[in-house]
């Protein structure tokens, strides 16, 4: 079965099925997203508008036996940032939709009368359908009521109230294999599908299989990648402990950014860390080790019980966890959860909305370290759409704007995550050229500034950042493009088997020749698109900086600041 | 002259979470971490005071050394 492109007109409320045009065919997953959006969408248009284009794609690899490879990528204009924007999941949807044949789905246009619909994929096409019930919703509600209404096992996007509402923050949410949920968190595409009116798409692959030009070396290439992958002491350590891990190390590193970006470390980081996580989960019977999705070998995902142990939620992330904890001094794992898991039924990014609410304590609306008060926020101001609630879900950026503050840890007005740049200098490269706004998943330079992955770099000066966050800003749009979660990356750059690996498989799929060089260069030119999507939208080199903040105000307890000049950030866009 | 030594992750079964110790002037870090029996090949990350450090940095009084195994997230 050849992919095909499966096309939604919500303003005319009609669909079709497409062949793939030639220039598409060779990508997939965020290259794809960004080769679509930058064809079609309007850069000037309003994010919310009907000229917005939401893409949906599969990986290269996604649907096949590949280990680790059902992540999806969502993109689209952002309506937080306003440039254009990939946002990257693990859960079902991902293998599903590849093996329903869809290359990528292409939803566009808004619909006239103020209705909401479903979309429902199958091998066959796609149908739009009206809903009701659903509506005013959270995400944990559509997954159960859907359950009994869909036959067999369906892959689920859906997005809650905040997506509804149309908040700056909003997710669009995934289903994952034992019914959580995932989330395409950055950037607000939940806001994007909410213009669309569009509450959740199901997928039905019924029994599609992903074609292998030649299965046997794919099944050869997958089992040393795989040995890769399981051999890395850092998998490991990630199915022990989570990605949550990293509060200890970047804390002890002096980057952890703490009571909205003031201190690098955190009084609280042991009550907080992977370690006190893994300790809690195993005495309340929850699970140390889960996978987002089918295939995965690393496992980095775990489910966190309550007191009473019961479920509390699960995929629960380091990024989560510094936000709503050190950057909010709350050292109650128990209301970080809790608010993780409304943030999940929400739809809200855990970022964003977390960063958020530390400006907002800033702000002098609730008081640093204040869990309960954060879950009562998220509960009744942001699910309900009250004022409050909407700055919030408008994110750090609308927050400080609203409470006319100036530290605000935003790039493009997406929120800084837990890595402070004065600290940690590589990934404050990335955060002020990443075409996507502050996003550390996008050239992760933790891996060599912290964790002596890939080499090291010393975090504190500037020799070699910029180079650093290049290669892995290129490396990540090529791997972003596999279906392949981020977390090869770490085997990647330390075994050499790994990646020759990945490139078989790519060759095998599809009956290709690539060589690693290809790969560097697909990289490349994903950049390079997005960076003119972004340039015609209007963003020029004065938008690669990182708040004034970072520049003025030393960072204890290195007491350090970001000096790169602007000279120095631009050189990172010579390749 | 006294230390802190402080373990994370699976470093700590059967060892500890922090600890004040008194050793000899111009004792590494490589010998500590032989002390404590933990495999050099198993250590991802040292920090002397939060700045990274190496097996052959030598230790000063009342200096705060961190040991990871390799671990990562993201
Ligand atoms: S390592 Fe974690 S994020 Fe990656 S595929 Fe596995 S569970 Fe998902």
């Amino acid at each position: 079965m050849t992919d095909k492109i499966f096309r939604v007109n919500m303003s005319t409320l009609t669909t079709s099925v497409e062949e793939v045009p030639a220039e598409w065919a060779g990508h997939g997953g965020r290259g794809l997203t960004s080769t679509i959006v930058a064809a079609e969408v309007n850069p000037t248009c309003h994010p919310l508008g009907s000229a917005n284009k939401l893409v949906i794609a599969p990986g290269l690899l996604s649907g096949t036996v590949a280990a680790n490879s059902g992540r999806i990528s969502i993109g689209a204009k952002s309506p937080l940032t306003g440039t254009i924007k990939e946002s990257n999941a693990g859960g079902t949807a991902a293998q599903l939709l590849a093996r329903a044949g869809c290359k990528a789905i292409i939803i566009e246009g808004v619909p006239g009368e103020d209705k909401w619909y479903s979309l429902a994929l199958t091998p066959e096409g796609i149908t739009i359908n009206e809903e009701t019930e659903l509506i005013g919703k959270g995400n944990f509600e559509v997954l159960s009521v859907l359950d009994s209404r869909l036959e067999g096992k369906q892959a689920v996007l859906t997005i809650g109230q905040a997506g509804e509402m149309r908040l700056a923050a909003a997710n669009i949410s995934i289903k994952d294999p034992d019914g959580g949920l995932r989330s395409s968190g950055r950037g607000g595409l939940g806001a994007v599908m909410g213009s669309k009116k569009i509450k959740f798409i199901t997928i039905d692959p019924k029994d599609g299989k992903v074609a292998i030009a030649d299965p046997d070396k794919f099944k050869q290439a997958n089992r040393v990648f795989a040995k890769a992958l399981v051999d890395h002491p850092i998998s490991q350590g990630l199915g022990q402990y989570g990605t949550n891990v990293l509060v200890n190390i970047i804390n002890e590193a002096g980057g952890l950014p703490t009571r909205n970006f003031t201190s690098g470390q955190f009084d609280g980081h042991e009550a907080i860390s992977g370690e006190t996580m893994h300790d809690t989960i195993l005495e309340r019977g929850g699970k140390v080790k889960h996978n987002c999705h089918a295939g995965c070998v690393i496992q980095c995902s775990q489910v966190y019980h309550d007191a009473k142990k019961e479920k509390l939620t699960s995929g629960f992330e380091y990024e989560s966890i510094w936000a709503m904890g050190a950057d909010c001094c709350v050292d109650n794992l128990d209301h970080i959860a809790e608010a993780d898991r409304i943030m999940d039924d929400i739809g809200i990014d855990t970022i964003e909305t977390s960063v958020a609410m530390g400006v907002a304590m800033e702000g002098g609306v609730l008081e640093f370290g204040d869990g309960a008060g954060v879950c009562r926020i998220l509960k009744e101001e942001v699910a309900s759409g009250s004022a409050l609630g909407r700055i919030i879900g408008n994110g750090a950026g609308a927050v400080g704007r609203a409470f006319g503050l100036t530290r605000v840890p935003v790039v493009k007005n997406q929120a800084i995550p837990a890595y402070d740049p004065r600290a940690i200098k590589g990934i404050g490269i990335t955060y002020a050229t990443s075409t996507q706004g502050a996003d550390h998943t996008m050239g992760y330079t933790i891996a060599t500034n912290i964790l002596n992955v890939g080499g090291n770099v010393d975090p504190l000066t500037k020799e070699g950042q910029v180079e650093l966050s290049r290669n892995l800003q290129v490396a990540t749009a090529a791997i972003d493009s596999t279906g392949m979660c981020l977390f090869i990356a770490f085997a990647a750059l330390d075994n050499e088997t790994c990646l020759p690996a990945l490139v078989d498989m790519l060759n095998a799929r599809f009956d290709l020749n690539l060589t690693g060089d290809d790969v560097v260069s697909l990289g490349q030119s994903i950049l390079k698109t997005e960076r003119a999507f972004n340039s015609a939208a209007g963003f020029t080199a004065a938008d690669d900086r990182l708040p004034e903040f970072f520049y003025t105000e030393p960072l204890p307890p290195h007491n350090t600041v970001f000096d790169f000049s602007d000279e120095e950030i631009a050189t990172f866009w010579d390749f | 002259m006294r230390v802190t030594i402080k373990l994370f992750a699976y470093f700590r079964d059967s060892r500890f979470k922090a600890e004040n110790r008194e050793i000899p002037d111009g004792t590494t870090v490589g010998e500590i971490v032989d002390s404590l029996g933990i495999d050099r090949e198993e250590v991802g990350v040292l920090m002397i005071n939060s700045r990274h450090a190496a097996f052959d940095s030598v230790l000063e009084e009342n200096c705060m050394l961190a040991i990871f195994p390799m671990i990562g997230g993201g």
